[in-house]
C-alpha cells in the first residue's frame, strides 16, 4: 500500500466514524449502558471503542455492521480493562459470564434483538428522567447524556458554572448507581406518570432556549432544538398523545422565533407581531400534531397549549383570532392544570372577544391572589385594560408598580415604552 | 439489594383521627406487613412509639449525654421502619407506596450502606 491510499483510507475512516458519532453515537452509548450498567464505564468504552476503530478498520476496512462492531468492541473493552485492574469483582463475574466463545467480529447475540437495542435510548430517558431525581439533575443527566452535549455547553446555556453543572451530573450519575435506579423502561402502570416526567424536563429544556433572555443565543437556539429533537424521538418510540402535543406546542412557538425579538432584542408581543415572518413548514406540521392529539375528545396540558397556539397561528392577525375557541380551550385548559396565570392569559383573550370591561373585573379578582400581587404581568395587563377603557392615571399606577416587580432588562424596557406610549397619548 | 423505607407522619394530625379510624390504619399496616413478607419484599420493620417517649443521648468526651425527646424537632416524625429486600429503586418504590402511613407523612427511602472492614464508600 502506498502513502497516499493509507492517506485515503485514514481519511475515509476518520469521516465514517465522525458520522456514526453523530449520528448513533448515543445509541451506542445507551447499548452500552445496558450492557455495562454504568454510566462511567459506558462513557470510557463508547471512546475506546472509536479509538481501536481508528487504527483497525485502516486495517481490515470498515466493518459491515460498524454501529454493532463498536458496541462489542466498547464492551469487551471494558470487560477487559476491569479484568485487568482486579477491581469491581462481581460486576466482571457477571460480565464475563455472559460473553460468549467466539470471536468478536462477529458478536452477533447481543445485538439481534433490535427492539432491544432501539429501547436503550428510551430506557436512558427514563433513567434520566427518573422521578428520584432532582428536577435540575434531570436536565443536566437528559442533556449530557441523551443529547450528548458537553458540560461547558449546558452550564452556559443554563447560566451556571461549569463546576456547578459538573457537580450536579456527578451528583445524578452516583444516585442512580448507588440508590440502583434501574435502567429499564417503566412498568406499564407506572409509563403515563413517567412520560409526564420526561416531558416536563423536555418543556423546561425548551422553556429555557425559548423564554430565557439571557445567555449566548447560540446555546439557547441548541436547547430548543434538542428538546424538539427528544420530544421527535419520544413520539417514534411511544404513542402518547401528550408527546404530540407538546411536539405541536414547541413547533407552534419556534414558528414565531424570527418575529419575536425586535433589533434591540426585545420580546415582541403576539398581538404585535409580524406574522410574515411566521415559520409556515412549522405552523403547518404543529397544526396537523393539534388535529391528531385532539381527535377523541380527551385533552392533556400541553395539547390545551398546543390547540391555543394553533388558533393564534391559523389567524392573519389578532382580529381575525377564533378568539371563542381560544376561550373554550382555556377553560378546558383551567380544569386540567388550574393557574391563575393561566387564568390571566384567559382575561386578555375575553378582553379581545368581549372587551375590556369584562377582562378588568377577572384582572381584579385575580389582583386579590397574594401570587399575583408579585407578578409584573398581571399589572401589566391591568394597565393595558385600563389604558383601553381610558383610565389612564390608573394605568400608569399599575405600569409604575410592575416595573417594580421584574429585574429582568428587556421587561423593563417594554414597560417602561408602554408609560412612555400612555404619558404621550 | 436492601433498602431501608423510613415512614414519617405528623404525630399530631394522628391524634385527631378517631380510635376506629387509629385502629383501621393499624390493621392496614398489620395487612401490609404481612403480604410484604410473604413475597419475600420484607425482612424485618417495626412501627415505634411517639417520640414523647423518646429519649436521645450523645457520647460527648468519654461521657454519655442523656436528653428526653427526638434527636430534631420536625414537622414530621419518625413513626416506623421496613427493611426491605428488592431488585431495585424502581421496586422499592413501588412496594413502598403500598406502605397505609404514605397517605398521611412521607416515605424516605434509603438504599443500605454495607459496613466493611476497609474501603468503605465515603459521604
Amino acid at each position: 500500500m502506498n502513502k497516499e491510499n493509507t492517506l485515503v483510507r485514514t481519511e475515509a475512516v476518520k469521516n465514517k466514524l465522525a458520522a456514526i458519532y453523530r449520528d448513533e453515537g448515543r445509541r451506542i452509548y445507551a447499548t452500552l449502558i445496558r450492557l455495562l450498567g454504568d454510566f462511567e464505564l459506558a462513557e470510557e468504552a463508547l471512546h475506546d471503542a472509536f479509538s481501536i476503530a481508528m487504527t483497525k478498520w485502516q486495517v481490515e476496512g470498515i466493518p459491515n455492521k460498524p454501529a454493532n462492531w463498536l458496541v462489542s468492541t466498547g464492551r469487551f473493552k471494558a470487560i477487559d480493562q476491569l479484568r485487568r485492574q482486579h477491581r469491581h469483582r462481581e460486576i466482571v463475574a457477571q460480565l464475563a459470564s455472559e460473553l460468549p466463545d467466539q470471536d468478536l467480529a462477529n458478536d452477533e447475540f447481543l445485538l439481534a434483538d433490535e427492539q432491544l437495542i432501539a429501547d436503550d435510548q428510551l430506557r436512558l430517558i427514563f433513567t434520566c428522567c427518573h422521578p428520584a431525581l432532582d428536577t435540575k439533575v434531570q436536565v443536566a443527566l437528559t442533556l449530557r447524556e441523551v443529547c450528548g452535549l458537553t458540560t461547558e455547553q449546558i452550564a452556559s446555556a443554563f447560566l451556571t458554572s461549569v463546576s456547578t453543572m459538573a457537580q450536579r451530573i456527578v451528583r445524578g450519575k452516583q444516585k442512580i448507581r448507588t440508590a440502583h435506579i434501574p435502567f429499564q423502561l417503566p412498568p406499564q402502570a407506572q409509563l403515563e406518570e413517567r412520560i409526564d416526567a420526561v416531558l416536563s424536563v423536555i418543556y423546561l429544556v425548551y422553556n429555557e432556549g425559548y423564554s430565557s433572555s439571557a445567555g449566548d443565543s447560540v446555546t439557547r437556539t441548541e436547547l430548543t432544538t434538542e428538546a424538539i429533537r427528544l420530544a421527535r424521538q419520544l413520539q417514534s418510540f411511544l404513542a402518547d398523545k401528550e408527546i404530540t402535543g407538546l411536539l405541536a406546542l414547541m413547533l407552534l412557538n419556534e414558528s414565531r422565533r424570527n418575529a419575536r425579538i425586535n433589533k434591540q432584542g426585545d420580546i415582541i408581543l403576539l398581538a404585535e407581531q409580524d406574522r410574515s415572518l411566521w415559520n409556515q413548514t412549522l405552523i403547518q406540521e404543529g397544526i396537523a400534531l393539534v388535529k391528531s392529539s385532539t381527535a377523541g375528545g380527551e385533552y392533556g396540558f400541553y395539547t390545551l397549549q398546543a390547540a391555543i397556539a394553533a388558533e393564534h397561528a391559523q389567524a392573519c392577525n389578532a382580529n381575525d383570532t377564533n378568539w371563542q375557541q381560544v376561550l373554550t380551550w382555556y377553560s378546558l385548559l383551567l380544569q386540567v392544570a388550574p393557574s391563575p396565570v393561566i387564568e390571566l392569559n384567559r382575561a386578555v383573550a375575553v378582553a379581545m372577544h368581549h372587551g375590556p370591561e369584562a377582562a378588568l373585573l377577572l384582572v381584579e379578582q385575580l389582583l386579590q391572589q397574594k401570587v399575583m400581587q408579585k407578578y409584573h404581568l398581571c399589572f401589566a395587563t391591568y394597565a393595558e385594560l385600563l389604558g383601553q377603557v381610558g383610565r389612564k392615571d390608573e394605568a400608569r399606577t399599575a405600569l409604575k408598580h410592575a416595573l417594580t416587580l421584574t429585574k429582568q432588562a428587556p421587561e423593563q424596557r417594554i414597560l417602561k415604552s408602554k408609560l412612555a406610549a400612555l404619558s404621550a397619548s | 439489594m436492601k433498602y431501608v423505607a423510613l415512614v414519617y407522619y405528623d404525630e399530631a394530625v394522628m391524634q385527631t383521627l378517631s380510635q376506629q379510624q387509629w385502629d383501621e390504619l393499624n390493621q392496614e399496616c398489620i395487612a401490609c406487613g404481612d403480604s410484604l413478607r410473604e413475597r419475600n419484599y420484607m425482612l424485618g420493620g417495626q412501627a415505634l412509639q411517639p417520640t414523647t417517649i423518646a429519649t436521645t443521648l450523645r457520647v460527648r468526651s468519654g461521657q454519655v449525654e442523656i436528653t428526653d425527646g427526638p434527636f430534631a424537632e420536625t414537622k414530621e416524625q419518625l413513626a416506623g421502619f421496613y427493611l426491605l429486600d428488592v431488585k431495585d429503586l424502581n421496586e422499592a418504590i413501588q412496594v413502598a407506596s403500598k406502605i397505609p402511613p404514605a397517605r398521611y407523612g412521607s416515605i424516605e427511602i434509603r438504599p443500605v450502606r454495607e459496613l466493611q472492614a476497609t474501603g468503605n464508600q465515603s459521604y
